[in-house]
């Protein structure tokens, strides 16, 4: 069962930089997407807003546990441009996520659409979970 | 929905429909030019969604990033010189499934903007690509800047 949330307000929500342990090696701002995850007994579902970012221009790794979601953007400015206000920063995009579940990596599938990363993450036989039979 | 943003220029701002306004937007004006808006990012109206305005000497050009909002959710509109921006960003929400985060807002939004010249509102295009959209306004040719030969 899907719904929609509707008739709420959106709250205007500022762009967080990515601070700290990963430093990157080029120049520019690198912001952390928002993210929706969820989880059925399958799979794992990843939704990232990465508003900007081509479908070509997106990288995802799986490894040791660790998911890293990378984009790329392509200056979309023209060079004749002059800045009249300027309330968001555009830059890349980069986040990190420990999975505990054991992923099928062969079966990862992702999207990208309007602007928004869609992942799922199938689960590996072993971590579905099993119903134990128990006898008397 | 209340529609919001009458407010929301703040490098050009207060521009309404009423004249008591105006005048106290010209006195602004003459406070706020003095100080370069592209020296301050992260002013903003604080109403969704966030805008970067451009100009070149024929157009003004807004952007704005509306990650997984489609085109038939969004309503563009002018008068005037102020042009709203509104719609609906739906997220589908998966009931039966657990949730480990919901960092994504979704939910109706409005948001007007004067701009700081008139414009040509029959040649006003907009397009949404990758969540980002762009929407080029091309400035009425009074507006438009004209270099005088000097003799």
């Amino acid at each position: 069962m899907t719904h929609h949330d509707e008739g709420k307000e959106i709250q205007v929500g500022k762009k967080h930089e990515v601070s700290g342990a990963t430093e990157q090696t080029r120049s520019g701002p690198v912001f952390i997407p928002p993210v929706d995850i969820f989880e059925s007994e399958n799979e794992i579902n990843l939704m990232a807003d990465m508003p900007g970012v081509k479908s070509g221009d997106v990288d995802i790794d799986l490894r040791e546990n660790v998911l890293t979601i990378a984009g790329e953007i392509t200056p979309f400015e023209g060079g004749n441009e002059e800045d009249l206000l300027i309330e968001y920063e555009v830059g890349r995009y980069f986040r990190q996520f420990t999975i505990p579940e054991l992923i099928d990596q062969e079966k990862i599938d992702a999207q990208l659409s309007e602007g928004v990363l869609k992942l799922i993450l199938p689960k590996a036989e072993k971590a579905k979970p099993r119903k134990i039979e128990i006898r008397s | 929905m209340i529609s919001r943003g009458l407010w929301n220029f703040p490098a050009y701002g207060l521009r309404t429909h009423f004249e008591e306004l105006d005048r106290m937007k010209r006195h602004l004006d003459q406070v706020f030019h003095q100080v370069e808006p592209s020296r301050l990012p992260g002013t903003t109206a604080g109403v969704f969604p966030l805008i970067n305005l451009t100009e070149t000497p024929e157009a003004f050009v807004l952007r704005a990033e509306l990650p997984g909002v489609s085109a038939e959710d969004l309503d563009i509109q002018t008068m005037g010189r102020n042009l709203t921006i509104s719609g609906e960003r739906r997220i589908a929400v998966d009931r039966s499934a657990k949730y480990h985060r919901r960092e994504r807002e979704a939910g109706r939004f409005s948001r007007a903007i004067a701009l700081p010249g008139e414009i040509d509102r029959d040649k006003v295009t907009a397009e949404l690509k990758e969540g980002i959209l762009q929407v080029t306004i091309p400035k009425a040719e009074v507006a438009k800047p004209r270099k005088i030969d000097i003799k």
